[in-house]
């Protein structure tokens, strides 16, 4: 009799406890991603996602010839760094942002429209052991008219 | 007794949640600082094994502010009946027809937008807030953005602001509520919709060399990741019927060739810029395209009627 008082309320509290962390999510990708975009208009998609350190993430999207692209791709200051790179379909590295100082923005046009993959990496504390840190990641695009 | 226990039980589950609640996002620890032990978690073994599991897959689609700006820079011109008409908006009522529409109709206000025709973006503004209106996500667009939207009909950059917002606030609400499937609904109706705009503007006169043409190939890039998108949502009776007349656009497709050179970087140090250089070869016979025209207009129509 108990039980079945306790589940119900159980249930709705984690369905609150999960739309909070979404929600929570989606501030952050509002007020830390977004405004990285800058100059560029943000194409209104949203990706955003709770990983955990060692975590990974992949995003497919096409992107057109006549757009000049920002890519802006934030994780919340509780995680370790967060890498990505853009490659095209046959898997070859375009960008790795380990290599330019683990910038969260990348900048880029395209001489013919192409689909690519973008992988996110959480890279973690190397702490054996130690509960892995968690947190947000956002992933926006931002688009302008080439030049 | 067993009331109070059970009482109590509530009151700490509540005080477990709201712990967690709390630490939210930011549940992540800092590294341990040197010469800390690290505590051992009975259940990190396992953590780790749902880690290396876990990979988180995003599909996105040209948004429609997206499509309809490259409709605009291919050159096309502005055809206002060719847009889904507002006065339809209370035919909608089930959840499937309010996703696709909602979908729709921001195509069309993002159109409107990037021509200026400013009446006509309030208007499908009201009518896009409608669709999000009866799917529940009352927050997509508010009357405040409708009012921002008066308050700036002569500044274009604020009117892109809203309508990237406004479409980024309808889709992040329901995959915050996990109505996956209506969040890809919504994206399969925006990109019909500027499918469907784009091959209804193509002048057949105008067929070899056309920029438009060239856009809409490009929208084969797009077929596979929709279908899987949609895919993720398979087994729901609404998503199965839209996976069958997406995989008859993708026949159609299908029969465009496309190939390309490998793509190679080139950094333009002023511009802080880097350029994909490939060069794309394609072949669409005017009949194909009248085909696939015809596919895109039936499922556009579907969606509408």
């Amino acid at each position: 009799m108990r039980l079945t008082r306790t589940l119900p309320i159980l249930a709705f509290l984690l369905f609150a406890f999960s739309l909070s962390i979404n929600a929570q999510c989606k501030q952050f990708a509002k007020k830390e991603c977004l405004p990285q975009l800058e100059k560029y208009t943000h194409d209104g998609n949203y990706h955003a996602a709770v990983l955990v350190e060692g975590e990974e993430a992949e995003l497919y999207k096409t992107f057109y010839s006549d757009m000049e692209y920002r890519v802006a791709i934030v994780g919340e200051s509780t995680l370790p760094a967060v890498e990505f790179k853009v490659m095209d379909i046959n898997k070859n590295v375009l960008y790795s942002s380990k290599e330019h100082n683990n910038a969260t923005t990348w900048d880029f046009k395209l001489q013919s429209s192409q689909q690519l993959k973008i992988v996110v990496k959480v890279s973690s504390f190397n702490k054996p052991g130690d509960t892995p840190a968690s947190g947000c990641v956002a992933i926006m695009f931002g688009f302008k008219v080439k030049k | 007794m067993n009331k109070k226990y059970g009482f109590t039980s509530v009151l700490l589950l509540v005080f477990i949640l709201t712990f967690s609640l709390i630490s939210g996002c930011k549940s992540g620890k800092k590294p341990p600082q040197e010469g800390e032990e690290a505590k051992v978690p009975e259940n990190v073994a396992e953590i780790k094994q749902d880690i290396d599991k876990a990979n988180k897959i995003f599909r996105a689609l040209p948004s429609p502010l997206e499509s309809a700006k490259l409709i605009q820079t291919a050159g096309a011109q502005f055809k206002a009946d060719l847009l889904n008409p507002v006065s339809k908006q209370n035919s909608y009522v089930t959840n499937k027809a309010l996703a696709l529409n909602l979908g729709v109709y921001t195509c069309d206000l993002s159109f409107a937008s990037l021509y200026e025709q400013t009446q006509l973006l309030i208007d499908y503004m009201n009518a896009a807030k409608k669709m999000a209106d009866g799917l529940g996500i009352l927050d997509a667009i508010q009357q405040d953005d409708i009012d921002k939207l008066e308050e700036n009909i002569n500044n274009s950059e604020v009117i892109m602001e809203v309508v990237s917002q406004t479409f980024m606030n309808s889709n992040s609400s329901l995959e915050e509520e996990g109505r996956t499937a209506t969040a890809a609904t919504v994206l399969l109706g925006g990109w019909i919709e500027g499918l469907y705009i784009s091959t209804q503007l193509v002048d057949m006169k105008d067929f070899n060399g056309n920029k438009l043409v060239d856009r809409i190939i490009d929208q084969k890039l797009s077929i596979d990741i929709l279908l899987d998108l949609l895919n993720t949502n398979k087994g729901n009776p609404s998503i199965d019927e839209l996976i069958l007349q997406v995989q008859k656009l993708k026949t159609v497709f299908d029969k465009i060739k496309l190939s390309s050179t490998p793509i190679k970087t080139e950094y333009d140090q002023a511009s802080n810029t880097t350029l994909l250089k490939s060069e794309v070869s394609t072949n669409m016979t005017p009949d194909t395209f009248i085909e696939l025209s015809r596919t895109v207009a039936e499922i556009r129509n579907s969606f509408v009627n």
